[in-house]
């Protein structure tokens, strides 16, 4: 049962990433965006990480997406004609996916990645308490150091596309 | 007596939990309009629907209808019941033409995608609860999970995309901009409700527990012994009630807050380009959202199925099975438990529609400056003054 909908999720999330990056109209990229997130959801539900499946559509199904939908909206985008690719475009793509393909078999084959046996792995995202347990003590500083970096990102997108004039403007 | 139904397989048995549930929830839906209705015509004071009555029913009379009884066929003509039944024929039976400007594919797909955030939201609400057979409370829920209210709110917030699709798809001015509308005010009004809940949460979540975000344990933690145990959270919480309620509004799109379908600047908005079913689909989405987003408020604030602040759900059972044993069956029990929630839902009801047909709509510009000057901050203070002061009085 849980292989059968492991699958089904799987693929649709997996579908709906190509379908992001294929679809010419902006809005049903976002869309398909939208049921991948929910097909990511769903695998969480499947490894029992209930808390993240949820926060995962509140946040980016729910909100992100949304915005998205809302700007892609706003500046009212049509797809457009698509560029040509020039030779370097190619050269380079073609070297950046055999980089890639060379990294995975690398790592598939000769890769140290520990398994640890599943009975004694700890589980920490299924309840609350662990999860912000884990939260608050061992991924605290990373959890801050991101929200500064995003803070960050967020001030540099209000500086550069706010249009200062004047002294009177930055105060 | 319900043993065969239990032996079913668990998958059947979810499947027609879940049909029977979304068979109550849609009417309930569709009857709302009816009520929204009779209430507008009642607040303004004029009769409203109250001349239908099921066809040739002077000759059915024999057949035994229930319009033709005397007294009781007059009052529900009088009531507009035949009415809602009038509606749901013209919905159904209408010719529902898809204007030649419009994305086709999307304008369908649009009041489906209304439909699924607000049918499916209804599986994390319990309405009721019951003794099971070791005598202890067990919620009347389609999906009992510790996540609950994030759950319902992650659903609830998929719910603004049929609106934006509407809108968009349908390749015209006034649609779109309601559209846009709809994702902004959706998008602002989420923080606030979030956190406003919080300050619940905090207190229901007391030091040494696991940790939960169940509307059960909500509930539950509503209906202990004593004076503070028994106290609804709108009692010591006002501050996150109104919030919440206002939000709620926003969340629903009800006036005074209907900024997507404004008719007065708008036409009709998101769905001025929609007829018949598909539009009919729409509203009975918004009523299913009120109902769910009632229904979350009186767990959270209004002590859920218990009958009054101070007396639970289970003492009232105790003194009932004094005088009526049967009562503390699971099924009467459920039953009693379902009926004083949805009375509270009613209510909530009601109130959404008393507000809509007194309060003027508001401008654009004056919901975003509520939202995210007013509420916004209110709800940032009302959390700090509560995560202080409960921190204060759960470690004393």
């Amino acid at each position: 049962m849980s292989d059968l909908l492991f699958h089904i999720f799987a693929l649709l999330s997996v579908a709906c990433a190509l379908g992001v990056v294929f679809n010419k109209n902006a809005v049903a990229s976002a869309l398909c965006f939208l049921l991948s997130l929910v097909g990511v959801a769903g695998l969480f539900v499947l490894l029992d990480a209930f808390l993240l499946a949820v926060l995962l559509v509140l946040v980016y199904a729910g909100a992100v997406v949304a915005l998205f939908l809302f700007i892609i909206m706003l500046l009212d985008m049509q797809g457009g004609d698509r560029k040509r690719f020039t030779k370097a475009t190619i050269l380079s793509s073609t070297v950046a996916a055999g980089l890639l393909v060379t990294g995975l078999v690398s790592f598939a084959s000769h890769g140290l990645v520990e398994t640890a046996d599943p009975a004694t792995v700890k589980v920490v995202g299924s309840s609350l308490r662990a999860y912000a347990e884990q939260l608050f003590t061992v991924y605290l500083l990373p959890v801050q150091i991101v929200g500064f970096l995003l803070l960050i990102a967020m001030l540099g997108v209000i500086v550069l596309s706010k249009k200062f004039e004047g002294l009177e403007d930055v105060k | 007596m319900f043993d065969f139904y239990f032996e079913l397989p668990l998958l059947l048995r979810l499947l027609l939990q879940g049909t029977v549930v979304i068979l109550v929830l849609f009417p309930l839906a569709a009857a709302c309009s009816m009520a929204e209705r009779k209430i507008s015509a009642w607040i303004q004071g004029r009769p409203g629907p109250n001349r239908t009555k099921p066809p040739l029913a002077g000759f059915l009379a024999p057949l035994g209808l229930v319009a033709s009884i005397p007294v009781l066929g007059t009052l529900l003509q009088k009531l507009g019941i035949f009415q809602l039944a009038a509606d749901g024929g013209k919905f159904t039976f209408k010719e529902d033409p898809v204007p030649g400007h419009v994305n086709k594919f999307y304008f369908i797909l649009a009041p489906i995608a209304s439909m699924i955030p607000a049918l499916s939201t209804v599986a994390f609400v319990p309405f009721g609860a019951y003794f099971n057979a070791a005598g202890e409370l067990v919620p009347v829920a389609l999906a009992h999970v510790d996540v609950g209210l994030l759950a319902v709110f992650a659903l609830g917030s998929l719910g603004v995309y049929s609106l934006i699709l509407a809108g968009w798809a349908s390749n015209s001015k006034y649609p779109f901009l309601g559209g846009v509308r709809a994702s902004a005010q959706l998008i602002s009004y989420e923080l606030s409700m979030t956190l406003s809940v919080l300050p619940v949460f905090l207190w229901v979540n007391a030091p040494g527990g696991q940790g939960t975000l169940s509307l059960f344990e909500v509930v539950q933690s509503q209906s202990q012994p004593g004076f503070w145990g028994g106290t609804w959270y709108v009692m010591t919480m006002p501050v996150s009630a109104f919030i919440f309620l206002i939000a709620l509004f926003a969340e629903t799109n009800r006036q005074p807050f209907d900024m997507p379908e404004s008719e007065a600047d708008l036409v009709g908005g998101f769905h001025t380009e929609y007829g018949a079913f598909k539009w009919s689909l729409f509203f009975v989405a918004e009523y299913a959202h009120m109902i769910v987003g009632s229904g979350i408020f009186c767990l959270l604030f209004l002590g859920g199925w218990n009958p009054l602040p101070w007396v639970s759900l289970a003492d009232t059972i105790h003194a009932l099975a004094n005088i009526l044993p049967c009562v503390s069956t699971p099924l009467f029990m459920g039953l009693i438990a379902i009926g004083i929630f949805l009375g509270k839902v009613g209510f909530f009801i009601f109130f959404f529609m008393w507000v809509r047909w007194t309060l003027p709509r508001f401008r654009y510009d004056q919901v975003m400056t509520l939202g995210w000057k007013k509420l916004l901050p209110l709800s940032i203070a009302n959390l700090i003054v509560y995560a202080l002061g409960i921190a204060w009085l759960q470690t004393r």
